[in-house]
C-alpha cells in the first residue's frame, strides 16, 4: 500500500474555484446583455455572437495546436473573449470582419504573448480598436433598435446617444436604461449590464473596486464639468467597460490600491476623450491605455509585507 | 507599552486575508480515548526545532515511562523520554517524515506502562525554576511547530513581556485536539496560565479561540470566572472568527493584541509570549505529577479512516498502530498526512512514529488524494488578497522562475509562513507553497551582501 501514497507539498485541500468556473461565471454575467442585444437588435445579433465565439474558440484551438502547446479551449477563456468582442460590435457588421476581429484577439493579442494570463492588453478591446481603424464606416454604422421590424439593417440607422449629445440632441434616460438606442450589441442596455455585473460581484469573480471607482470617477468628472451625470454614466460603453472590460484579471492591477489608481485613470480618460477629443466615445481607448500602464501602477502600489514598516521603525 | 493597551480585548483586532477552508471538525465532540500500550515505540532524536538529541541509553537498558533516554547540550533543544516501560532494543538510523535519515531509540514495551520512580513533581517557585522544569519536561510547542517551550519562556533581560497569548484557535480543518484539551483538561489550562503569568510577571493572558468551538469557549469562560486565583481577573477568553489561518502566530498576536510582529523579529519583541493551550496545560500537569511529555492527543480522521477519533497515544507509536486502533483504513489510502490538511506533511509510509508535536493523522482515500492539474496563472489576484501577511505570491512566483534574488528579498519571500492560503484559493491550482519554499532556498543560498 505504501508505495501508492501521494506525497506533495501542502496544502492538501483546495478551494473549488477553477479557471473554468470563473470563465463560466463571466459568461453567465454577460448573458443578460447578450439576451438584451438579441431582443433589441434581432436575430442578426445572435448570429454575430455565434460568429465571434466560434471563430475565437477555433482560433484558440488552432494556434495552440500550431505552437504545439496544450489545448486550452476548455478553460472557456476564448468563449469569453469572443462574447466580449461581439458585445463591442455594431449589429450590422460584416460577419467576416467580426471573424477577423476574433482571430486578432486570440492569435495576435492573446496567444502570441503566451496565452491566458500573459496578454498585456484586453484581447477583445484591442480587436475592437483594430476593427475600428480598419473598417471605420462598418464599425460606426448603428442600426436603429428594433430595425428588424422595419427593414434591412443598413437601411434603418441611427446615431449613438453620445454622438447625438455632441450635436445637442438628448436621449430619454429610459431608453438609455433599457438599451433601446443605437450602439454596440452589448453596450446599450445598462440594466442588463448592471445585473450581470452584480452577479459577478456577488459570486466574488470580480472585486467591486474597479467598476465602482471607474463609474464614480466619471460621475465626479461630469459634476465638475457640469455635464448630465446620469447621461454620462448610462450612455456609451461605460457599464460594459466598467464591469466586464476593465476588470479583466490579466490586464488590471492585482492589488486593491492599484485597482483604484487604474480605475480612476480609466474614468478620467473616458471623460476627457468623450468631451474634449474628436471621438464621441472613449471607453475602449482609456481602458487600453490604462492596461498598458498596469505594470507601472503595480510597481508603485504593491503592498508591503506584514511587519515591514514596524521593522524599519524599530 | 502604554497601559491602555493592556486591557483585555472585547473583540478581536482586524486581520487580513486567509482562506475559507472547510472546518470538517468531525471529532469536535469525540471524547479522547487512550490507546493501549503499543508493542514497540520509535523515538527519533529530532522531535523539535533545534539541536538533535543524543541517546543516553544503550541497547538492552531497561527503562520506565518518563526516564530520560536522550538529551542535548544545546539551549534550543528538548530532552526525550521513554514513553513506554520496557527494554531498549536498539539505537538505529530510521527514515524521518522529512525524508532524511536520523538516529532513533527503539524501545520494546513490556506492556506494563510502569511510571519511572524518577518522575517527581518539581519545585517551581521562581521564573528560573519554571524554565528548568519546562526544559526537563521535554515540552515543545504542541500546536505543530515543535519549538522548545523553555526557549520561548526565557525572557532576556533587555526585553519585557506583558502578555501571554494562548493559542486555541485550531484553525486547521479536521483537528480537534486543542478543543478537547480545553474541554477535558480545563483546570490544568487555567492553572498553567496562572503559573506562567505569576512566575514571568505577565500583566494579562488572552486565550484566542475560533468561534466554531462553542463548548470549549463556554467551559473556559466559566473556569476563568470561577477561578479563585487573583491572576484569573486578567485572563480573557477571546472568540475569534473561524477563518484559516487564525492560529498562525503573527496573525493570532494581531487578532488578540493588535500588535504587529516586525519582520525578522519574535513575538517577544512585541511583549507577547505565545503558547499552545495543550502546552500550557501540560506545564501545570508536569508541575503536579512530574511525568514528562510522553503521550500526545492526536485527531485521527479523513475519508479513509474507519472510525475517526481523538486518541491519546504514547509518543513514538507507529502511525500504523494508531490507525489500526481507529478501525484501520475504510478504503485504500491515497494520501497520509501528519498534521492538518493546510500545513501538514504528506507521508510516504504509515510506519513513521507519532512525534511530540503531531496533533493529527489524516488519511484520505484515493479520490481525495488526486492532485488537480496546474494551469496558467490568470492573475486573478486571489493569492494576493488571501495572504495574511500581505505578500504577492503571483509576483514572487515570477521572481522564483527568474531566480531574481533581489526581487525576492524586496517581495519579502522570507516573511512567508507557508500557511497555504494562496495555494488553497488559486483557481489554476498552482503549487504556490512549494514555490515559496524554493524562493526561500534561493535567498538562503545566495551570498550575503
Amino acid at each position: 500500500m505504501e508505495e501508492k501514497l501521494i506525497v506533495s507539498a501542502s496544502p492538501h485541500i483546495r478551494a473549488k474555484t477553477t479557471t473554468t468556473n470563473i470563465m463560466l461565471d463571466v459568461i453567465i454575467g454577460l448573458l443578460p446583455a447578450a439576451i438584451a442585444s438579441v431582443i433589441i437588435f434581432g436575430f442578426r445579433a445572435l448570429m454575430i455572437i455565434a460568429d465571434t465565439v466560434l471563430v475565437a474558440v477555433l482560433a484558440e484551438y488552432v494556434s495552440r495546436k500550431v505552437m504545439k502547446r496544450e489545448n486550452t479551449v476548455f478553460d472557456l477563456s476564448a468563449v469569453v473573449t469572443g462574447l466580449l468582442l461581439a458585445m463591442n460590435l455594431p449589429v450590422g457588421i460584416n460577419p467576416i470582419f467580426a471573424a477577423f476581429g476574433s482571430v486578432v484577439a486570440i492569435v495576435v493579442v492573446k496567444q502570441m504573448f503566451g496565452g491566458i494570463g500573459n496578454n498585456f492588453v484586453n484581447p477583445a478591446l484591442a480587436a475592437r480598436i483594430i476593427l475600428l481603424s480598419s473598417f471605420p464606416s462598418s464599425m460606426t454604422t448603428w442600426a436603429k433598435p428594433f430595425y428588424y421590424k422595419e427593414g434591412a439593417v443598413d437601411a434603418v440607422t441611427t446615431a449613438t446617444p453620445l454622438a447625438m449629445n455632441a450635436n445637442g440632441q438628448t436621449t430619454p434616460l429610459k431608453d438609455l436604461f433599457l438599451g433601446t438606442t443605437g450602439g454596440c450589441l452589448g453596450e446599450t442596455c445598462a440594466v442588463a449590464l448592471i445585473v450581470g455585473g452584480l452577479y459577478l460581484i456577488i459570486r466574488r469573480v470580480i472585486s467591486p473596486v474597479i467598476p465602482l471607482t471607474y463609474i464614480a470617477t466619471v460621475a465626479v468628472m461630469s459634476l465638475i464639468f457640469g455635464q448630465d451625470i446620469l447621461f454620462q454614466l448610462l450612455s456609451g460603453g461605460l457599464m460594459l467597460g466598467a464591469f466586464f472590460m476593465a476588470t479583466d484579471y490579466t490586464t488590471s492591477p492585482i492589488n486593491t490600491k492599484g485597482k483604484v489608481v487604474y480605475a480612476i485613470g480609466c474614468g478620467v480618460f473616458t471623460f476627457l476623450i468623450r468631451n474634449f477629443a474628436n471621438l464621441p466615445e472613449g471607453v475602449s481607448f482609456s481602458i487600453l491605455l490604462m492596461n498598458i500602464l498596469v505594470p507601472l501602477i503595480e510597481r508603485a502600489t504593491n503592498p508591503r509585507p506584514f511587519g515591514e514598516k514596524e521593522s524599519k521603525n524599530a | 507599552m502604554d497601559k491602555a493597551n493592556l486591557t483585555l480585548p472585547k473583540s478581536p483586532f482586524r486581520t487580513r486575508g486567509g482562506a475559507k477552508a472547510p472546518h470538517r471538525k468531525n471529532t469536535l465532540n469525540s471524547e479522547s480515548v487512550t490507546m493501549p500500550c503499543p508493542k514497540q515505540v520509535i523515538l527519533p532524536m529530532v522531535q523539535h526545532i533545534g539541536a538533535p538529541c543524543k541517546p543516553v541509553v544503550k541497547a538492552g537498558t531497561l527503562v520506565a515511562v518518563g526516564d530520560v533516554i536522550a538529551e542535548s547540550e544545546g539551549f534550543v533543544s528538548a530532552p526525550i523520554h521513554a514513553t513506554v516501560s520496557g527494554k531498549v532494543s536498539k539505537i538505529t538510523q530510521v527514515k524521518l517524515s522529512t525524508g532524511q535519515m536520523g538516529d532513533a531509540v527503539i524501545i520494546d514495551s513490556d506492556g506494563e506502562m510502569r511510571i519511572s520512580e524518577n518522575c517527581k513533581p518539581p519545585v517551581v517557585k521562581t521564573a528560573q525554576d519554571l524554565l528548568d522544569a519546562v526544559k526537563a519536561s521535554g515540552l515543545v510547542g504542541l500546536g505543530g511547530a515543535g519549538f522548545p517551550t523553555h526557549v520561548k519562556l526565557n525572557v532576556p533581560k533587555d526585553k519585557k513581556a506583558d502578555t501571554l497569548v494562548i493559542n486555541c484557535a485550531e484553525c486547521e480543518p479536521y483537528i480537534t485536539t486543542d478543543n478537547r484539551e480545553a474541554i477535558e483538561n480545563t483546570d490544568n489550562v487555567i492553572n498553567g496560565i496562572v503559573t506562567v503569568m505569576r512566575l514571568l510577571e505577565l500583566d494579562r493572558a488572552i486565550i484566542g479561540i475560533e468561534d466554531n468551538k462553542p463548548e470549549a469557549i463556554k467551559l473556559l469562560k466559566k473556569a476563568v470566572a470561577d477561578s479563585k486565583e487573583k491572576e484569573a481577573e486578567r485572563i480573557g477568553v477571546l472568540p475569534l472568527k473561524a477563518r484559516y489561518p487564525q492560529g498562525a502566530e503573527k496573525v493570532l498576536i494581531k487578532a488578540c493584541t493588535g500588535r504587529v510582529v516586525p519582520v525578522g523579529k519574535l513575538p517577544l519583541d512585541t511583549g507577547c509570549i505565545v503558547m499552545n493551550i495543550t502546552s500550557v496545560a501540560f506545564v501545570s500537569s508536569y508541575i503536579k505529577t512530574g511525568v514528562p511529555l510522553v503521550s500526545k492527543r492526536v485527531t485521527v480522521d479523513g475519508s479513509a479512516i474507519s472510525e475517526p477519533k481523538n486518541v491519546i497515544v504514547p509518543i513514538g507509536t507507529p502511525i500504523k498502530d494508531v490507525i489500526e486502533f481507529c478501525g484501520g483504513y475504510s478504503e485504500p489510502c491515497g494520501k497520509l498526512i501528519s498534521g492538518g490538511p493546510m500545513m501538514g506533511i504528506s507521508l510516504a509510509s504509515d510506519e513513521f512514529p507519532i512525534l511530540k508535536q503531531n496533533n493529527a493523522i489524516l488519511a484520505f482515500n484515493e479520490k481525495d488524494a488526486i492532485l488537480q492539474k496546474t494551469t496558467d496563472c490568470i492573475r486573478c489576484g486571489r493569492c494576493v488578497s488571501s495572504c495574511p501577511l500581505s505578500l504577492m505570491p503571483a509576483a514572487i512566483e515570477k521572481s522564483v522562475k527568474l531566480k531574481d534574488i533581489d526581487a525576492l528579498n524586496k517581495q519579502g519571500v522570507m516573511v512567508c509562513m507557508e500557511c497555504g492560503s494562496c495555494a488553497f484559493n488559486c483557481p489554476a491550482h498552482r503549487p504556490l507553497v512549494q514555490t515559496m519554499r524554493q524562493g526561500k532556498a534561493l535567498v538562503r543560498s545566495a551570498p550575503k551582501k
